[in-house]
């Protein structure tokens, strides 16, 4: 599964990719997000905030209960201030 | 058609080019987005948009799709540019064509509040006191709701 992250999250997380194999029971947005917590303090810090956290599921929005499997590519960014 | 890019734009070249050969429009409306000098009470030195290189692509031609459904266009287009910017400089270009007024202007105020809203950019302001990630605002969110009905 490859995860992006962008704005503030990567930098947190101090990546803005990485290739992670979740176990299998992470089958939601929102399990991956308290697995991916777990990985490192960058991790947990890009994580705490949960409410203000957006995601993506194959580059289309995704809510915290939207199914996530192997192969997928899931992407956390802060709410979008373009235009 | 939509366009993300580092370079900049020329307006005047855009519209010649989507209206060339269609003498069936009648009037186009152009929104232009500038880099301001000032967030707030701050002053800003540069501005820095990052995107999501494929989901930001897909995500514009489905806010111009929908334009389309909504309104009778002849013609749109979407420019948004990325990277390091200055005050002054465009950020964005939204253009409307059709045969009469009235969808070109309310579907170019449509595509720009949900651009604001839906398109995966993300802006970071340098200024005296430092950098800063711009934060979304609920006028944004208001401005885009509007057109949920």
């Amino acid at each position: 599964m490859k995860v992006l992250y962008f704005a503030w999250l990567r930098e947190r997380v101090g990546t803005g990719e990485e290739e992670v194999a979740p176990p299998a029971d992470v089958t939601t947005v929102a399990a991956l997000i308290d697995w991916l917590s777990s990985r490192s303090a960058g991790h947990a810090r890009a994580f705490e905030q949960r409410d203000v956290i957006r995601a993506a599921v194959n580059q289309d929005f995704a809510d915290p209960e939207t199914p996530v499997k192997p192969g997928d590519e899931v992407a956390f960014f802060p709410p979008v201030t373009g235009g | 058609m939509i366009r993300v890019q580092a370079g900049d734009f020329d307006i005047g070249a855009e519209i010649t080019a989507l209206t060339r050969g269609k003498t069936h429009i009648g009037g186009v409306v152009t929104f232009t987005g500038l880099v301001r000098d000032f967030a707030g009470d701050a002053a800003i030195g540069t501005m820095t948009l990052e995107h999501y290189p494929g989901m930001t692509e897909r995500m514009l031609a489905d806010i111009e799709a929908e334009a389309n459904r909504r309104w009778p266009l002849d013609a749109s287009l979407i420019v948004h540019r990325h990277g390091p910017l200055m005050p002054g400089d465009n950020i964005v270009l939204v253009i409307t064509a059709s045969a009469h007024r009235q969808a070109a202007f309310e579907a170019a105020e449509f595509l720009v509040d949900w651009l604001k809203t839906k398109a995966p950019f993300w802006k970071r302001e340098a200024g005296p006191g430092g950098d800063r990630w711009v934060e979304a605002k609920d006028a944004d969110d208001e401005a885009a709701a509007r057109w949920h009905k």
